[in-house]
């Protein structure tokens, strides 16, 4: 018998008889101030957050950047003349960025976090991870309340990158310290 | 209502004062109990001990005492806890029909004292007066086996006299744990240092318990260091009047 | 991991050694102290917690019920989605997958995502003799595999070290680290220098999962510092080890687990990264997905019927972090990667009882005070399921040779067998000493005193005073 015939008969007989309870998503949080939560907790996990309107975002953009090359993706909903757009950089070179800016698919309020899917104007995974500055710009329509809010919105066919601060770690004595592996500082700028 | 008092085999042996006083403490309340005498133990020590079929005699003596009456009133959190929630298991594994149907009738009916005098008897002022500083440990079995929640404090603070001082990590078990502080004698002595330490820590002259048997590891652990903190069970509490 | 839990003595025996240890004793307390208060912040910000945890529950044993369906579904998804599926029904098939990935493109290293199943299975070791090297790349893990230690924490295995000790295994073992100091930054920064080559070139990761979608076959990786992203994300081929009760049936479901976990787990609202994937997105991450479907006892434990629920375990290690035995002996005493009060009963459940006295002693290793199953995020019982344990562990012992405690267990159950023979026997033992030795006086007695017999039982005295009326 084969492994996948063996673990299958195996599970038929241990669960024969056995029947599945009915269960229902519980709501999430329904915040008044769902734009102004998201900016709080997303600055609570100690990443900038800049609000500005569609008519600053430019500006405060380019005051965000820091100096040095900046990668950003094809279809960025921000035009970046300086910016390399990224055709395929190699880890090396995309290591040799300082910064990248991407645009993002949803926002959620409750617990401070954007999301990626990684479509046009975000790009493919590697660059939003390598260069060490992630400026991030989300729209305030795309800000929900809670998790079961931004799940639909959501395609699990494509991949997907949450994202809650930059990069950190309670590896040591359950200290958090931000700053490992991923980006090291986030700035989000939030339009509208 | 009939009412029986299942005083459990520690306080039968050890602290037969628990007992008299839950029946001073009730019968100053108006409710007469019987004792049983076919009572022996809830069969507790066996079932967590793992031996389930040396539970089925202790459990038949518990259903012959008390099976017919409309409440059990217990002075153990621990006690009530296993009668509520592991008769049955023990029942089952019997294949005895009779003694199943049995423990559906008294695991229902079984209380511990705080949760007697609350919800069944609604009093929280039972007319006591004890003039001391005192600690309370809440034991995990009646917190979280049973949720007894607020009842033991809510007692304890209609008591006249008596001041009420926060124990720090109030909530963490003393280490007892039955057979565990034999098996495993060395952590449970680790973890019953910590919670002397805590109730010394507290000022108080009085350590109140709904368990006798945390109360003996604690306290134990308490006369060994020589810290002048006495225990006591609720009950022997909301016993004392002004005459005691 | 060069270090190995076989032949660990009993929990007790390892207990006291760990017991010894102050500066253990000093490094649990204080991590424990601060992560338990952390969670009890965030999880009072969520109003229907209760509902979510029976939430959680319920789809976990949705998913254990018709657990066929949904791998197979699960199968059929990844395969559409160009990954390749295997199954494996040990740690030694399992092992011999990865190897056999690794080996087909000529790969001798390969980056790990931080993993307990890997490690439960001994994957490190099993590639090290296959010529292949294991890069942990989890700082925690980094730690223990730098110290050549043991992980004891399901979430920070390296919880046992404090910062100073830490800063010298670094210094031992990294280039450059000389100079480091003890501020968790700094140490944090040295881990991302010391790592940042090795993510660049590597050309396998080897991940596990914290969920499996079966209805869209998506893997769910939950992690914190982005090692997690870079095994991901950067190499050619990632071949990603799951065990069997990983899987939730739908997307939606996945909703209710990144509510719980996080909060569960790190005490925050959501960890930093979460990354989902299907099978393969062409230009975007590895473009060859192996994902190995493990059994290694867990069909074992789905067949017991208390024991079950265990499966439900999404490894967020809350119960370590509250349980008062755990935080006092640390992880390495359950000699097993899955320590605590869930490693006390998920290493018998999988392992089976009444074979080896070390897995047979874990059910013992607890209080049952209950701390844990009020801190579990999918409502394990764990109190309850321990005692079952212990049930089948004496039940497995019957019939050979009696023990001393099954012939004091047999003698209490013929004394407790009615309140006449209680009575005698009370007397008998002139009152408590019997009582003392059956819970075994020297024992208790190396740290506590024992209460005085008082003249006469409550029921001698109920008997002599008719209940105190005369």
């Amino acid at each position: 018998m084969s492994a996948r015939d063996e673990i299958l008969a195996r599970i038929r007989t241990a669960t024969a008889g056995v029947s599945a309870p009915n269960s229902a998503i519980p709501a999430g949080s329904s915040p008044e101030d769902v734009v102004g939560l998201f900016a709080e907790r997303v600055a609570d996990y100690r990443a900038t957050v800049v609000r500005c309107t569609p008519r600053t975002l430019r500006a405060r953009l380019t005051a965000a950047l820091p100096e040095g090359r900046v990668v950003v993706p094809d279809g960025l909903s921000v035009r970046l003349p300086d910016a390399v757009v990224d055709d395929g950089l190699s880890p090396a070179e995309l290591d040799a960025c300082a910064a990248v800016v991407t645009d993002a698919t949803v926002g959620i309020a409750e617990t401070g976090t954007i999301v990626l899917d990684h479509g046009p104007g975000q790009g493919r995974r590697a660059i939003t991870l390598v260069p060490d500055v992630h400026v991030c710009i989300v729209r305030a329509d795309q800000v929900v309340a809670d998790v079961p809010d931004a799940m639909p919105r959501l395609d699990p066919a494509k991949p997907l990158t949450w994202i809650s601060g930059p990069s950190a770690t309670s590896d040591i004595e359950l200290d958090r310290v931000e700053g490992v592996h991923g980006p090291r500082t986030l700035i989000v700028l939030l339009v509208g | 209502m009939r009412v029986a008092l299942m005083v459990t085999c520690i306080n039968d042996a050890l602290f037969p004062d628990v007992g008299k006083a839950v029946v001073t403490l009730l019968r100053r309340l108006g409710v007469e109990v019987d004792f049983p005498e076919a009572q022996t133990c809830c069969g507790q020590p066996m079932v967590n001990t793992g031996y389930l079929d040396e539970a089925v005699p202790p459990l038949r003596s518990f259903v012959k005492a008390f099976d017919g009456y409309d409440a059990i009133v217990t002075p153990s959190g621990s006690c009530a806890g296993s009668a509520r929630h592991q008769h049955g298991i023990v029942a089952r594994r019997s294949g005895d029909p009779e003694l199943v149907a049995a423990v559906e009738r008294t695991g229902p009916r079984t209380y511990e004292l705080s949760e007697f005098l609350v919800d069944v008897l609604h009093v929280t002022d039972v007319g006591a007066y004890f003039p001391h500083r005192v600690t309370y440990h809440p034991t995990c079995h009646s917190l979280r086996m049973l949720g007894v929640g607020d009842k033991p404090t809510q007692l304890l603070d209609a008591v006249r006299g008596l001041e009420l001082v926060d124990l720090p990590r109030a909530e963490e078990c003393c280490g007892f744990g039955g057979t565990f502080a034999v098996k495993n004698a060395d952590t449970s002595v680790a973890m019953v240092s910590d919670k002397a330490r805590h109730v010394r820590e507290t000022g108080a002259e009085v350590l109140v318990a709904g368990d006798n048997s945390c109360l003996m590891n604690i306290g134990g652990a308490l006369t060994r260091q020589r810290a002048g903190v006495r225990v006591m069970h609720l009950a022997e509490v909301l016993a004392s009047t002004e005459e005691s | 991991m060069t270090g190995t839990f076989v032949g660990m003595p009993k929990f007790p025996v390892a207990a006291r050694e760990a017991l010894a240890d102050t500066q253990l004793r000093r490094n649990l307390a204080h991590a424990t102290a601060t992560i338990r208060d952390k969670r009890a912040r965030v999880v009072a910000e969520v109003e229907n917690w209760e509902e979510l945890r029976l939430a959680g529950a319920a789809i976990k044993d949705a998913a254990l019920a018709s657990l066929d369906e949904h791998l197979v579904r699960l199968e059929e998804r990844l395969t559409a989605a160009g990954a390749t599926v295997r199954w494996a029904r040990d740690a030694e098939e399992a092992c011999a997958i990865v190897a056999e990935v690794a080996q087909a493109h000529g790969i001798d290293e390969v980056v790990k995502v931080k993993s307990m199943v890997t490690q439960e299975i001994g994957l490190n070791e099993a590639l090290e003799a296959q010529g292949i090297a294991a890069w942990e790349t989890d700082l925690a893990e980094l730690i223990v595999q730098l110290g050549d230690d043991l992980p004891s924490h399901i979430l920070v295995p390296a919880i046992h070290r404090n910062r100073a000790e830490i800063r010298e295994i670094f210094r031992r073992r990294m280039d450059g680290a000389e100079d480091l100091t003890d501020e968790p930054a700094v140490l944090a920064g040295a881990a991302r220098a010391h790592l940042r080559a090795k993510f660049l070139s590597a050309r396998m990761a080897v991940s596990g999962a914290n969920f499996a979608v079966a209805e869209t076959g998506t893997l769910v990786v939950v992690e914190s510092e982005g090692n997690g992203r870079m095994c991901l994300t950067l190499p050619e081929v990632l071949v990603s080890v799951v065990g069997i009760e990983k899987v939730v049936p739908t997307w939606e479901d996945l909703d209710v687990f990144l509510r719980l976990l996080p909060r569960s787990s790190t005490g925050e609202r959501m960890n930093p990264y979460t990354s989902t994937w299907t099978g393969v997105t062409p230009g975007d991450g590895p473009q060859e997905v192996v994902v190995v479907l493990l059994d290694n006892g867990r069909t074992r434990a789905l067949a017991d019927q208390v024991g079950r629920q265990a499966l439900r375990c999404i490894r967020c290690s809350a119960c370590l972090n509250s349980c008062p035995v755990y935080e006092r002996v640390g992880g390495h005493a359950y000699g097993s990667v899955y320590p605590g009060p869930i490693g006390a009963i998920l290493n018998p459940l999988l392992k089976g009882v009444g074979v080896d006295e070390q897995v047979d002693s874990l059910p013992y290793a607890s209080s049952l005070c209950g701390a844990c199953f009020e801190v579990c995020p999918v409502r394990i019982d764990i109190p309850s399921v321990l005692v079952d344990l212990r049930s089948q562990v004496v039940d497995a012992h019957r019939g050979g040779i009696p023990s001393r405690e099954s012939v004091a267990m047999k003698g209490a159950a013929a004394t407790f067998s009615s309140g006449k023979r209680l009575g005698l026997a009370e007397r008998a033992a002139r009152l408590g000493t019997g009582v003392a030795a059956r819970f075994g006086a020297s024992a208790w007695t190396g740290a506590r005193d024992l209460p005085r017999a008082p003249r006469e039982s409550f029921r001698a005295w109920w008997r002599r005073t008719d209940g105190g009326r005369s």
